[in-house]
């Protein structure tokens, strides 16, 4: 008895297993949308997406990386639609035709973050300043280390400041390869200075002693743009829903959608499209 | 830590869809790659435990050794080949339950193959006189000794389902943590976690746990009943 009857649980948990099985039940059309960490954790896209899919009955799922490694993933052809922010990247892998062209979505801006009590004396409104004391004061500062677009942003800033990372960084430059809430948690815990998004610091819980130091200098502008990947270069890329994203996003509709997103009535992102935006 | 709980208890009584959304994905993932791994790893388990051939020792320490896979390892490697770049990439398979399916499979089925060889060599010691006097062909020995040690399996296949519903690094990679999607429970507490929402991601914590537990009894409480039923 036992072997059948055993056959005939195996066979029954498999079948239930089975049936219970995620039944893909994506409808049919959804688009793949390799983005960054701030426009996921910042809760953006939680405000835009429902309105673009009540909009066109497209569903989107979000792959939510840093700049770099979400571009590498539409690179393999792993996504539809890549929305990041790296401008130098973002056009480099337009030109290796990867994507036939980028379009300007928002933009919103970087902010240098430390101590409220700011022992090297970073306060101000000129980031390149800040970099400088914080370095002179070997005070500990928490870089992002994983080729995002915030990193990006800091490398430039460093090179812009005259200093050369290579010769002066020491253990007071932390390093840690994670995206920008993991950064924030860390030097939250060690009270150190970070470059973030606005958009990610505002929706932040876990502050502790951490605050704005520097905002509003002209070269802390951080553009987004969004590309659909290139057909030509992936034919399984699902153009016509990929680009009716796209072209929702730089839509009037989109682009209020964009500036109605507020945490705590602040606005987190501004829309640019159509302002020098196709490359 | 208070907080924590009372957020998991308001979770849990508030019956949160997205969060039994999440927990439903993790528990169907991991469970349908344990049901995967078994079916593979029951049987290989079994047959190594009593074959006799040159080299077992080595085939034995590697699947020893393969129990301490890396689940980011795992999943990486999985990643590369469901890809679209990839060999496997035209079945289109990258961020979809699916891929967590085979990435948790691929991880749990060496644990089980390795904890079945040794369960099932103890049951030979045991019974394996019996049942070669018995005449019996390898494969039926095999599996008469796999029904006899079918209790301590049970408690094999606990530890495949603890393995494969507590890793976030390989449903991390190859499930992409797609909201509403690929979001298993581990990858929604590393999500709050980045986002700085640590009693949110230690309440989720404690959900995970629970479920866990709610399966190790449920699972205690058919081993009770199939002892006094079966002796």
């Amino acid at each position: 008895m036992d072997v059948l009857r055993r056959r005939v649980l195996i066979l029954a948990a498999c079948a239930a297993a089975l049936l219970a099985a995620p039944a893909a039940a994506e409808g049919d059309r959804s688009i793949t949308v390799a983005s960054t960490t701030s426009t996921e954790q910042s809760g953006l896209f939680g405000h835009l997406l429902p309105r673009f899919t009540a909009r066109t009955g497209i569903a989107v799922k979000v792959v939510a990386l840093g700049t770099g490694q979400a571009l590498d993933v539409g690179r393999r052809g792993d996504a539809d639609v890549v929305f990041v922010h790296d401008r130098a990247a973002e056009e480099s892998f337009v030109r290796e035709g990867f994507a036939t062209g980028r379009q300007d979505v928002m933009y919103n801006d970087f902010v240098v973050i430390g101590p409220r009590d700011d022992p090297a004396r970073a306060r101000g409104a000129d980031v390149l300043e800040a970099l400088r004391r914080i370095a002179a004061a070997r005070a500990p500062f928490v870089s992002r280390g994983d080729r995002s677009g915030t990193h990006g942003a800091e490398l430039r800033s460093w090179a812009e400041a005259g200093l050369d990372l290579a010769a002066i960084r020491g253990e007071w430059y932390r390093e840690i390869g994670q995206g920008m809430g993991p950064a924030l948690n860390t030097a939250s815990a060690t009270n150190a200075y970070l470059l973030a998004d606005r958009g990610t610091w505002l929706s932040f819980k876990n502050r502790g002693e951490l605050a704005i130091l520097v905002e509003g200098d002209r070269r802390l502008f951080n553009p987004y743009g969004v590309m659909l990947v290139n057909p030509a270069r992936h034919p399984h890329v699902k153009a016509r829903d990929g680009q009716a994203f796209v072209d929702w996003l730089v839509s009037p509709e989109g682009q209020g959608a964009v500036s109605e997103y507020r945490i705590g009535g602040e606005q987190l992102f501004f829309p640019s499209a159509g302002a020098a935006g196709r490359s | 830590m208070w907080d924590a709980l009372s957020a998991a208890l308001r979770l849990v009584l508030r019956l949160d869809g997205d969060v039994l959304a999440i927990a439903g994905l993790s528990l169907r993932v991991s469970l349908l790659a344990v049901a995967c791994g078994t079916l593979v790893g029951v049987p290989l388990g079994a047959l190594l435990a009593i074959s006799r051939m040159p080299g077992r020792g080595v085939l034995v320490a590697v699947l020893n050794g393969l129990m301490g896979l890396p689940a980011v390892v795992v999943g990486l490697v999985v990643y590369l080949l469901l890809s679209r770049s990839g060999p496997l990439g035209a079945a289109g398979l990258l961020f979809t339950p699916t891929a967590m399916v085979i990435a948790q499979t691929i991880l749990v089925t060496p644990l089980i193959a390795a904890l079945t060889r040794q369960v099932v060599e103890d049951a030979d010691r045991e019974l394996g006189e019996q049942l070669r006097s018995m005449r019996l062909g390898r494969w039926r020995r095999a599996r008469a000794l796999a029904f006899d040690a079918r209790f301590s399996l049970a408690v094999v296949l606990l530890a495949a389902f603890g393995r494969a519903v507590s890793e976030v690094g390989a449903v991390l990679v190859v499930g992409g943590n797609v909201a509403g999607h690929t979001r298993t429970m581990t990858t929604a507490i590393s999500l709050e976690t980045q986002k700085g929402d640590l009693p949110l991601a230690l309440a989720l914590g404690l959900v995970l746990i629970g479920i866990v537990l709610a399966v190790n009894a449920a699972a205690s409480l058919l081993r009770h009943h199939a002892m006094r039923v079966y002796g």
